[in-house]
């Protein structure tokens, strides 16, 4: 195990990630968190956390970067709002759970061979070509993707599936795929330019 | 009365029943529901983290398509029901996101101005129909049937559109209006493990174990629920949840199944046989 500082100065922060967060939309009250747990006591997932909820809220705010994005706890999030509506602060704990993921996504530094993220990517892919999602297409392509072995374990349930008539082969598309195709791209088009316009 | 009807990807997949018991409870009582023509995935739960602004645009079109009639879209899944009513709370609330969704929606010729109410069947069976009205329509009372209400995350969190958010009742009078009898328990609103149950085993199906452990402990012949994902959870994956704690053995049902079922609607048109747990000795049962 390679040796890592544990305790963190002031000055091993990274204030500039805190002040990103606060300016992305859901981020807008973290500052305003007294530390009062609610969310880790209502949230369902919170045992399997490296970070509770709370935790993961004051790291963000200090700047603990690195702590924050490679964390178990962003990807456990099951975006179900507990923590959102008994925040006494009104801090959109859900939201700002999403927008760690994605800077997880775009920074590349979410746990490798986790089913999450990949979910996830794989997802938006079947979006774009056919417009739907067909949930056997998708969940087959995941454990392809990440655990070959587990997929085996799914077999019972998959037959269960078809004795049911609840399982589809094919693809289910819209018609007007160039429709979705355009808005996509007029997004990243948008985008392209703005950060051409960051940089100069 | 008229509604438009955004079936989502689910319901025309593992939740097929969900789709076959609303479209016939809603036809049998004189509601006309036309599907939304060319709805493209709202995008879930999984492409809010991948990409913010796309997947506003994505749940934007099916908006825009729908604002093209003056009619309340119905969304029965509680992941597209967020997604759509998010959505309509993220362009109104932040200028900068609206003007590049409602722009990049216009380059492919839709137009989105936020006029839609997006609604859940259960709101509008309680709130537009009502349950004096539905009482008219019972001809089969489900007498001495133990039902545990479900209601899942989603459609009574962050936003309390028709229910109360700690402690949910429409799915409650429902019940009591279809002649079965409410349990009482405690996790009406607690998370089934959403799309855990699939990418981390571990922990997804205690989430779900939780919730029929305690369902079968009050007494309940059956869980009834709203949404598509809980319904899929809790009923198929208790043959894992047997292997791993306990075999527990309950049905799980769409509130629009136990509905039809009192209205005499026949069981082939409510997709009662696509339950993995058979619901068919809690039927007979009571």
């Amino acid at each position: 195990m390679p040796l890592e500082q544990k305790v963190k100065y002031e000055g091993d922060c990274d204030p500039e990630f805190a002040k990103w967060v606060v300016g992305e939309i859901g981020g807008e009250n973290l500052r305003h968190c007294i530390q009062c747990g609610i969310c880790s006591a209502a949230c369902p997932l919170s045992l399997y956390m490296d970070y509770t909820p709370r935790r993961i809220i004051n790291l963000a705010r200090e700047g603990f970067r690195k702590e924050v994005l490679s964390s178990f706890t962003i990807w456990l999030c099951s975006s179900c709002y507990a923590c959102r509506v008994e925040c006494p602060k009104e801090i959109h704990i859900t939201d700002i759970m999403y927008l760690l993921k994605r800077r997880a996504i775009e920074e590349g530094v979410y746990p490798r061979s986790f089913p999450i993220p990949v979910l996830a990517r794989e997802f938006g892919r079947m979006i774009f070509m056919f417009g739907r999602v067909n949930e056997t297409l998708l969940v087959t392509d995941l454990f392809l993707r990440t655990n070959w072995f587990k997929f085996l374990g799914m077999i019972g349930l998959g037959l269960n599936l078809m004795r049911t008539g609840r399982m589809s082969f094919l693809p289910d598309t819209i018609k007007r795929r160039g429709e979705l195709r355009k808005v996509l791209e007029a997004l990243d088009a948008e985008e392209k330019k703005e950060k051409k316009e960051a940089l100069s | 009365m008229k509604y438009l009807y955004f079936p989502g990807c689910s319901l025309k997949g593992t939740g097929r029943a969900y789709e076959e018991s609303f479209l016939a409870v809603f036809k049998a009582l004189g509601l006309e529901v036309r599907e939304l023509e060319d709805w493209n995935c709202c995008g879930a739960t999984a492409y809010m983290s991948v990409d913010e602004t796309k997947s506003y645009a994505l749940a934007g079109r099916n908006l825009a398509i729908a604002e093209r009639e003056d009619l309340d879209v119905i969304a029965p899944c509680s992941a597209c029901y967020l997604v759509l009513n998010k959505t309509q709370h993220g362009l109104k609330d932040n200028p900068e996101l609206r003007r590049k969704v409602v722009n990049a929606l216009k380059s492919a010729g839709l137009d989105y101005k936020g006029k839609v109410r997006v609604r859940h069947p259960l709101d509008v069976l309680i709130n537009d129909v009502g349950v004096e009205k539905l009482a008219k329509f019972i001809k089969n009372p489900l007498k001495g049937l133990k039902i545990a209400p479900y209601y899942g995350c989603q459609v009574v969190r962050p936003y309390s559109t028709f229910d109360d958010q700690y402690n949910p009742v429409t799915m409650d009078k429902l019940i009591e209006a279809v002649g079965a009898e409410c349990v009482s328990w405690p996790l009406k609103t607690r998370c089934c493990g959403g799309s855990l149950t699939g990418t981390l085993p571990e922990v997804g199906l205690k989430l779900a174990y939780i919730l029929v452990k305690e369902a079968k402990k009050r007494g309940a012949a059956a869980v009834v629920t709203l949404c598509p994902l809980c319904q899929f959870n809790l009923d198929g994956y208790q043959d894992q949840i047997a292997r791993k704690f306990e075999r527990v053995d309950i049905p799980t049902l769409y509130f629009t199944q136990i509905l039809g079922l009192a209205m005499g609607l026949p069981e082939s048109e409510l997709g009662i046989k696509r339950g993995i747990i058979s619901a068919q000795a809690a039927l007979a049962g009571r």
